[in-house]
């Protein structure tokens, strides 16, 4: 997709306007999966504002937010980055062929304890 | 009294100490949670992007059907919560979500989100009441230290859930000392376990339910209690500590002696 329009879908569909973001960090000092992402809930948004989206679209980081809204909730300007990243990660996998998770892939990852709502989840959030 | 009650996949399967004791402590209260016909799983995570329509569909039903029956929703599971209250929330407030659904479904009269979801520890707290538990426990926990764990589905977030305080509540600890118990102070009762992560990545969730656990443990916890079955699952398997993690309903299904 085209950079401008991408953005626009991005923030359409994420309801998030990254110029509300005043660069507190409060998102990433709150995230539980700090350590784990190359890049973190601010620079999400600052990136999307800037157009390197595609960076985004390439990493990782996409595939290690839990969703857990700390970042929505504690964010003083109600930025809502977990929104942001959630739409980069479907901007990803409602490509053809680019689910992160795939079926095939699940009987190796589950043991006899596992609750139904963990697979559930994943799927919801890795592919569509 | 009577409540439409949506237990989900898990409490049919992995989480059945959920739903069972529940229903049975509900019933020693004088509440009869009556399941609502043909529910679908929610599908565990709620669909966050605004274009999103039909996987917000299993939860409009299932809210459509206690509307039905003029009755609150009560639901257990922390996720199936999350997914409910908040696409109720969307068709009260986004009207192009409301449009979209009414139409696909073919409603008439329109449905906008009219009817209560409460959570199970919601309904003790606001139409049981805390001091009705107290006068109805036969076996005081006296003497147990217990921890709440909150998560992250149960409070977050606050606008939509309007659960309790995000960053301070109290429902679970009002909740354990009125089963006789001592509640424990702890900083991590908020933090997430890792969630779905247990699938793909287990060394996040080790370091994310560990440091939980660890917490709880460190406060002198001696049983640590939550109402999400991915969460009791990933503390169990992941936490790391020699600490019991049950559901809040096996709690006080023993407090009532049942």
């Amino acid at each position: 997709m085209e950079q401008n329009n991408l953005k626009e879908t991005l923030l359409r569909i994420s309801g998030v306007n990254p110029r509300k973001c005043m660069k507190c960090g409060k998102c990433s000092g709150t995230c539980p999966s700090y350590d784990e992402m190359e890049y973190h809930p601010h620079e999400f948004v600052s990136m999307v504002e800037n157009g390197e989206t595609e960076k985004l679209m390439a990493s990782p980081s996409l595939y290690r937010c839990l969703t857990c809204f700390a970042c929505v909730e504690r964010c003083p300007r109600g930025v809502q980055p977990a929104k942001l990243i959630e739409a980069v990660r479907l901007a990803v996998i409602r490509q053809q062929g680019m689910n992160h998770l795939k079926p095939d892939q699940l009987p190796d990852m589950l043991d006899e304890d596992m609750p139904q709502q963990a697979l559930v989840s994943a799927m919801r959030k890795f592919a569509k | 009294m009577v409540f439409s009650y949506y237990p989900g996949c898990t409490l049919r399967t992995r989480a059945k100490e959920l739903d069972e004791k529940a229903r049975k402590c509900a019933e020693a209260l004088g509440i009869t949670l009556e399941e609502i016909p043909d529910w679908q799983c929610c599908g565990g995570c709620y669909p966050v992007a605004s274009d999103e329509i039909a996987t917000r569909l299993s939860a409009v039903r299932a809210l459509m059907a206690a509307k039905s029956e003029e009755r609150p929703l009560v639901t257990l599971c922390s996720a199936c919560h999350n997914v409910l209250k908040r696409t109720r929330h969307d068709l009260q407030t986004d009207e192009t979500f409301r449009d979209r659904v009414n139409r696909y479904m073919g409603n008439d009269p329109v449905y906008a989100g009219e009817g209560e979801v409460i959570h199970f520890l919601e309904m003790l707290r606001d139409k049981v009441g805390f001091d009705t538990i107290r006068a109805a426990v036969k076996n005081p926990l006296t003497g147990r230290r217990i921890a709440a764990y909150y998560g992250c589905l149960l409070l977050r977030p606050s606008g939509v859930m309007a659960f309790d305080d995000p960053e301070n509540p109290t429902v679970i600890e009002d909740f354990i000392r009125a089963l006789g118990a001592e509640s424990v102070a702890w900083s991590m009762r908020n933090e997430c376990c890792g969630s779905y992560m247990a699938l793909e990545d287990k060394g996040i969730v080790e370091r994310k339910s560990g440091s939980v656990l660890a917490n709880a443990k460190a406060q002198g916890a001696d049983t640590v209690i939550t109402a999400c079955p991915l969460c009791l699952y990933n503390l169990q398997k992941f936490g790391g500590q020699d600490l019991p993690v049950v559901y809040f309903t096996e709690l006080l299904y023993e407090a009532l002696g049942l």
